[in-house]
């Protein structure tokens, strides 16, 4: 996999700590390999939307990455109640599912990003140094990330 | 079957495998699945329930599974591998679901529910409303069979009509 500039929290140049949720073991392992090679570093997952919600109590990761179809609770409801919990949750949806319907009701919801799968990395990458804005960093060449 | 409803799977076929197994993806055959539908090897279906009805099976046999599910993992996978099935799963979840946008903005409304294990080896056959298109796309992993069957929910229909939408 194509290898990116890392991305870290500029705070304390630590890597960038990641919730994954989908109901898709594959879809896990992908996103999985995906940030890691961002620099990232996967804090949890979760396989539905209510584990997400426990998940994120217990690693209070700096962004979630959130499937929409998903058994038990739905993506868009989980992210509703982590943002409402956490108001400074940054939530990304990633779904395959990426009609103007879902991606609105997703970001009215507190999501701040869509991300439609297949995932290219590349496009990944840019969403997230995006949604960190300020509080991310793209490490330079020394790896020094502040 | 329109193809109005066929072509937005197609294309979303094309373009996930062909991005996702980094390779030139071709139809080689497009049919009627007149006889009933038997399943090739490890097959995973997504069912679709709104506007339109139906359901979409994606389906490999068994060592173009472990093929294609072992390029994704990066690493050669054992043929018992519960990820050979994961992939045939996500690959599903993904071509209805681009499919299902792009129709969704031509002012169809569904629900994708997950996907499922197809154990049986034969399905329903087509019928009056209900017809089955199996599509083969060559790659370069293998063949990677798609199998449609759709049928437009009437009352829903005229739901929409009568709602002006």
């Amino acid at each position: 996999m194509e290898q990116f500039a890392p991305v870290n929290r500029s705070k304390d140049g630590q890597p960038v700590r990641y919730l994954i949720v989908d109901d898709s073991v594959f879809a896990r392992k992908n996103l999985a390999r995906m940030v890691e090679s961002f620099g990232g570093q996967v804090a949890g997952e979760a396989g539905d939307g209510l584990t997400a919600i426990s998940e994120f109590d217990r690693t209070h990761p700096d962004i979630v990455l959130m499937d929409i179809t998903m058994p038990q609770m739905e993506g868009i409801e989980a992210a509703e109640k982590i943002v409402q919990a956490h108001p400074e949750a940054r939530v990304v949806m990633v779904s395959s599912v990426g009609y103007q319907e879902n991606i609105v009701a997703a970001l009215q919801r507190g999501a701040r990003h869509f991300v439609q799968k297949p995932v290219k990395p590349e496009v990944l990458y840019e969403v997230i140094k995006y949604v960190l804005g300020e509080d991310g960093a793209v490490a330079n060449a020394a790896g020094s990330g502040i | 079957m329109k193809m109005e409803l066929i072509q937005p799977f197609i294309n979303s076929a094309d373009a996930v495998l062909s991005q996702g197994l980094q390779g030139t993806t071709q139809v080689a055959s497009l049919s009627m699945e007149e006889d009933g539908y038997r399943r090739k090897g490890v097959a995973g279906m997504v069912a679709l329930s709104g506007d339109v009805e139906g359901r979409i099976i994606l389906d490999l046999d068994p060592q173009t599974a472990l093929r294609v599910a072992s390029h994704y993992a990066g690493a050669e996978l054992p043929e018992s591998d519960e990820l050979i099935r994961e992939t045939i799963f996500e690959l599903a979840n993904q071509v209805v679901g681009n499919a299902v946008s792009a129709l969704n903005d031509q002012g169809f409304h569904f629900r994708v529910h997950p996907p499922l294990l197809l154990t049986s080896n034969e399905g329903d056959r087509s019928s009056e409303d209900v017809e089955a298109l199996m599509i083969c796309f060559e790659t370069s992993l293998g063949n990677v069979f798609m199998n449609v069957a759709l049928r437009y929910n009437k009352r829903r229909m005229a739901d929409h009509a009568a709602a002006g939408q």
